[in-house]
């Protein structure tokens, strides 16, 4: 990484320069610097309508970049040690999906976890490939789904040789990451692709304590979550390619579903954050380090309350942990994740990530304040002493099913189907999406086969109060199944 | 010419003191301190702008503070204060001599070191030895205490800025835990008056009214705060603020006090009507 050209960010200086030269806007959007529309204008700020522009020769154009944005994305690249970087403006979910429609296409197999993001099984709705899963290792204790180990990879490469591409999570939501160096070595060395779904990974490329990055491993791809731990505007991301992907070829699939009107502020959000994290980003991570043992120490000493790290690494499901990641079990104290993280909210005014059955994920960075994370702490001190009931567990525990899938996710999706009450759903094939969101990781795909066991989650996770998404039936109490399907 | 210490106490109305002199003003890591003299109010200490005591009337608060939870807790032996770095409620404290101690909980050190330089009225007991001073965040303090303290004195800054953990439901559950049976907790309630202040007011009382089974409020009349008015929370495990009033022992121990006195401490929990109104609001 050049340290000195990082100092630059081309799309602000651009923008910057363009706002001097009082350019008389004949041209979208309609706003016009904000003077159309006073009350956007009085809430957002006239800095940021000022700067609400579109595409123009002195600005470049995201869809064909030739000047400023080309310049941001090659110092991107720099950055993130990667062949190319691609801006991105329709969220990390964007991003997974061009990876992922880049790697295959109709009939082609892709190994991954089950543990993913929706918009992995979503390209795979678009583009008719074929998943095929591996199980991640799941902890009794913790109730989640981990990474996959490394013999479980071989097995499903050397079962499907055929397949395309190999996806893994780096890491998951949870902040476990898989032997990536060592799964990227297994794909290529059978000519797959190596992709990776970093949308909890960016601060991995600016801290060497860290786990591996994606493009340290060597992998082909990945979506990078700037907004998430990188401090860019929310809904912006990188896709990132290495030196064996034709980076022409990757941007003709991103402009496939790619807005042709890029957000400037957006991307010069990216631009400024890429700018940061470049220069101080080694500082901020450590500090972010600080603040979660921190809290991680002295969440372990309340009791019932499980703040988990580095000792769940065991070299094989949890390769590496990162550290970053506040993520708790509250399975000891009696109370379900999701109910913690309610009451947290509802109670004490304290608003963190997600709560899944048995754990809540505070999602610390740099912006947070010592005095913040005493809050969170006494909280949590606070609601042991109210509610502990230690004698009766969750009833639930368990976060990850392992799916059964019947049919591939574009076949089921665009199957003929019927809506049929949630209860009487077991042994039907479901041509949609259920989760909890967040996390937003599937507990059922279109394809999948709906067993007793999926059922009772979904109801259980329903009277948690989860807040569930994905079925056309907006209040789940029914799931679109295929026609014609035999019990 | 005259130069005045200004403060807003609402976005349309503000309180002034002509000053003499700036004694002093330092950033500390915490907040901006600063320390004036004028010929009306004598010294006073200001917290980021926000007026904490003048030696001319902080009497009504520190006795009010402090006499109010003494007087009714039977034998009250711990007593910890959240905040109050001038001393003031420590200068109170130290006249009982049942008292077996005293845990200051300051977050910010050079809050205690200005005033012992420039207001030694106020800052005179840190040298009793039934007291220890700890530098920390009040909150994280709290946390590892159970069953300890007999009194809590919340003697905090306003609900935003450094003092702000100490307005929450997480500060005042801890304080429920870290109280004896008989255990009562008083916090400065800021005032039912401008808007802004009822609104921190509502809030921090329906944070205690969730922590403890009694959370009665009580008033005084402080010239130098926001609209005079200033109300006190009083919570308890138990223990009743009138009910349980010990009037005549704590006569006998003879305290000369400018403001407190036991007739008063009954009239304090008289509140005004829309004040009444105002906490059956919170407490909903």
């Amino acid at each position: 990484m050049n340290r000195e050209l990082q100092k630059r960010a081309p799309i602000y200086e651009a923008l910057e320069k363009f706002k001097a030269a009082r350019i008389v806007p004949f041209d979208v959007p309609g706003h016009k610097r904000g003077k159309g529309n006073p009350e956007l204008t009085e809430f957002l700020g006239e800095k940021c309508l000022t700067v609400d522009v579109n595409s123009m020769k002195p600005l470049d154009n995201l869809c064909h970049p030739v000047s400023v944005i080309r310049e941001a994305e090659e110092l991107a690249a720099d950055a993130f040690g990667a062949a190319h970087a691609f801006l991105m403006v329709g969220g990390t979910t964007s991003s997974v999906q061009s990876m992922v429609l880049a790697a295959c296409s109709r009939g082609d197999k892709i190994i991954l976890p089950r543990n993913v993001h929706r918009s992995v099984i979503n390209a795979i709705v678009l583009n008719g490939a074929v998943p095929v899963y591996v199980f991640p290792g799941t902890n009794e204790r913790l109730g989640i789904a981990l990474g996959m180990s490394v013999s479980d990879v071989k097995k499903a490469i050397d079962e499907n040789p055929d397949a395309k591409a190999v996806l893994v999570n780096n890491p998951t939501y949870y902040g476990i990451c898989s032997d990536i160096r060592a799964i990227t070595k297994l794909a290529h060395d059978r000519g797959m692709l190596m992709l990776a779904d970093e949308a909890h990974g960016t601060h991995f490329y600016f801290d060497r304590t860290l786990p591996t990055s994606a493009m340290a491993a060597g992998a082909d791809m990945a979506a990078v979550s700037m907004h998430k731990s990188g401090g860019s505007l929310t809904q912006s991301s990188f896709l990132l390619s290495g030196p064996a992907i034709n980076a022409d070829r990757l941007r003709q699939i991103i402009n496939l579903t790619q807005t042709t009107s890029g957000s400037y502020l957006l991307m010069s959000s990216l631009d400024i954050s890429r700018k940061n994290l470049a220069l101080s980003g080694a500082s901020i991570f450590r500090q972010v380090r600080e603040l979660t043992g921190y809290a991680r120490h002295e969440i372990n000493l309340i009791g019932d309350y499980y703040a988990y790290s580095k000792e769940i690494i065991d070299g094989n499901a949890v390769f590496d942990f990162d550290e970053t990641k506040l993520s708790i079990n509250t399975a000891s104290l009696g109370l379900a994740g999701i109910e913690v993280y309610d009451i947290l909210r509802d109670d004490y005014g304290i608003q963190t990530e997600f709560g899944d059955l048995s754990n809540i994920l505070a999602y610390v960075s740099v912006g947070d304040r010592d005095r913040d994370i005493e809050r969170l702490i006494s909280a949590l001190f606070d609601i042991r002493r109210r509610f502990r009931r230690s004698d009766t567990p969750p009833a639930l525990k368990q976060e990850y099913i392992s799916p059964t899938v019947a049919a591939t996710p574009q076949e089921a999706f665009y199957a003929d189907s019927q809506q049929v009450p949630l209860e009487k759903t077991v042994g039907q094939i479901c041509t949609e999406f259920v989760m909890c969101y967040p996390p937003g990781i599937p507990i059922l795909a279109p394809g999948e086969r709906i067993t007793k066991e999926i059922l009772e989650y979904i109801l259980y996770a329903k009277e948690k109060g989860c807040f569930l998404t994905g079925p056309e039936d907006m209040e789940i109490n029914s799931l679109n199944v295929m026609k014609g399907v035999r019990k | 010419m005259s130069i005045s210490y200004t403060e807003r106490h609402s976005p349309g109305a503000s309180f002034s003191i002509e000053i003499s002199r700036q004694l002093c003003s330092e950033q500390s890591r915490f907040q901006k301190i600063e320390i004036f003299d004028s010929d009306e109010f004598g010294r006073f200490l200001t917290l980021d702008g926000y007026m904490m005591l003048t030696e001319r009337d902080e009497f009504i608060y520190h006795e009010m503070m402090v006499h109010v939870p003494m007087a009714v807790h039977p034998n009250p032996k711990n007593v910890l204060i959240i905040g109050g770095g001038d001393g003031g409620c420590v200068r109170e404290l130290c006249r009982y001599p049942n008292i077996e101690r005293i845990d200051l909980v300051e977050i910010d050190q050079r809050v205690i070191e200005l005033c012992e330089s420039f207001l030694p009225s106020v800052a005179c007991s840190f040298n009793d030895p039934r007291l220890l001073i700890h530098y920390e965040d009040g909150l994280r303090y709290i946390r590892r205490f159970e069953n300890t303290y007999d009194i809590i004195l919340v003697d905090s800054t306003d609900p935003f800025g450094p003092g702000e953990g100490l307005f929450t439901r997480e500060f005042y559950g801890n304080c429920h835990k870290a109280l004896k049976t008989h255990g009562i907790l008083v916090n400065q309630h800021e005032s039912p008056f401008y808007s802004e202040d009822a609104d921190a007011c509502r809030k921090a009382h329906f944070n205690i009214f969730s922590a403890f089974p009694i959370c009665k409020v009580y008033q005084a009349h402080i010239p130098t705060y926001p609209s005079g008015h200033w109300l006190f929370g009083f919570a308890s495990k138990g223990l009743d603020p009138l009910a349980d009033l010990h009037a005549d022992e704590w006569e006998k121990l003879k305290l000369d006090t400018k403001y407190y006195n036991t007739r008063l401490h009954r009239g304090a929990f008289a509140l005004p009507t829309y004040v009444n109104n105002l906490l059956k609001e919170a407490e909903r």
